[in-house]
């Protein structure tokens, strides 16, 4: 009985997380700043809804395969992040708003 | 419960149309492909949200699989991309002259 | 050679829980895929300290709760930020590598990218260019918010290489 509302606890705040995530992809200004709305959504969103479902299953071979997707999704989401930041930095895009603040402007960035 | 999990599979579907229009309305390809990448994290999500809804945990498997292609296919995106130019079109447009049908 | 069994016990227990059958029949492709497997990967040269790295595993079982602690830290900020409580304020910073191996070096980068709210965008010899979304972020990571809970790499890889 607790564990069911301890997973549906979990469950709610992760779909709560998708659904900001998903806003944030659009209330931030560039490229750059909407990576950091995706990876809300692939950390501690997928983290959540995955753990509270593996709640519900008990220990069988259901939540052995929620970790493996657990696993994956931590091992392949920063690989796919970095690689789509990185082409678009060698693409040449630049960030917005970042000339303004100081401890930036100090630094030469592009080789 | 079930209904419980209904709510939760129509807030996934809500973030999965939020991630469309951005991939639709994106200023650059690199935003497209952000877009495309998420949709492909909340399908996951939604495989396994439907898999306890129906109580069938052998769908499970398509979740595993699935999450392996969306990293594959986004790597594979890029690939195209960095290479600067998207290849099929470049040939039709190499091959096509102004009124010709393909 | 060490790395070869831990590699085969690891694709044993990963099938028999995929599998979820144990009659003899399908153990037995179990055990044909998994040899084919380890056939591949010596034939390839691939398996090393690098790319199977077992002896960090305590040293990586203790980092990841400690940066599972960071990412929830990290979420609730870029939660804030996305709902407006607290402003949007892009850096990009160069932060230098607390260790100079290579496995160092990715372990790094990819902890900064999987932590909401910082990016690692490029990376040159000896540091990583990160885009942060706040300047506290930047201020943090300056002083070394995960570098401070980093695995201690290089001294056990001396070790191990010997």
């Amino acid at each position: 009985m607790i564990l069911d509302w301890l997973s549906a606890a979990l469950i709610a705040a992760g779909a709560l997380l998708s659904v900001i995530g998903g806003i944030g992809l659009h209330r931030m200004p560039d490229f750059y700043c909407r990576l950091h709305a995706v990876g809300i959504t692939d950390t501690l969103c997928s983290f959540l809804i995955l753990g509270g479902l593996s709640f519900q299953a008990g220990l069988s071979l259901a939540s052995v395969k929620l970790f493996l997707i657990f696993v994956f999704l931590l091992f392949t989401s920063p690989t796919a992040s970095y690689s789509l930041s990185h082409s678009a930095w060698k693409w040449g895009l630049n960030p917005k708003g970042v000339e303004d603040h100081a401890p930036s402007a100090k630094i030469k960035v592009r080789e | 419960m079930t209904i419980f999990l209904y709510v939760i599979g129509f807030s996934i579907l809500v973030t999965m149309a939020l991630a469309l229009a951005r991939a639709l309305a994106g200023p650059t390809v690199f935003d497209r492909i952000l877009a495309v990448n998420m949709f492909g994290t909340k399908a996951v999500l939604l495989v396994a949200v439907v898999a306890f809804i129906s109580g069938r945990t052998d769908v499970l498997d398509i979740a595993l699989l699935y999450s392996l292609l969306n990293f594959v296919g986004v790597a594979a995106a890029l690939r195209l991309v960095e290479r600067g130019s998207f290849y099929a079109t470049e040939r039709v447009h190499v091959k096509t002259k102004p009124g010709e049908k393909l | 050679m060490k790395h070869y069994i831990s590699l085969a016990s690891l694709l044993m227990i990963v099938w028999l829980l995929l599998s979820g059958h144990y009659n003899p029949l399908m153990i037995g492709f179990g055990v044909i895929s998994v040899a084919l497997t380890l056939w591949l990967s010596f034939r390839m040269n691939i398996i090393d300290a690098e790319s199977h790295p077992i002896h960090l595993s305590g040293n990586l079982v203790k980092y990841w709760f400690a940066l599972a602690y960071k990412i929830f830290q990290a979420n609730v900020d870029v939660v804030l930020r996305i709902v407006g409580v607290r402003p949007i304020e892009p850096q990009l910073i160069r932060i230098p590598f607390p260790e100079q191996d290579d496995l160092s070096k990715v372990i790094y980068a990819n902890s900064v990218t999987l932590t909401p709210g910082s990016a690692s965008i490029e990376i040159y010899p000896d540091s990583v260019l990160v885009h942060t979304l706040s300047k506290e972020g930047a201020q943090a990571l300056i002083e070394g918010d995960i570098a401070n809970i980093f695995p201690v790499t290089s001294g056990v890889k001396k070790e191990e290489t010997q």
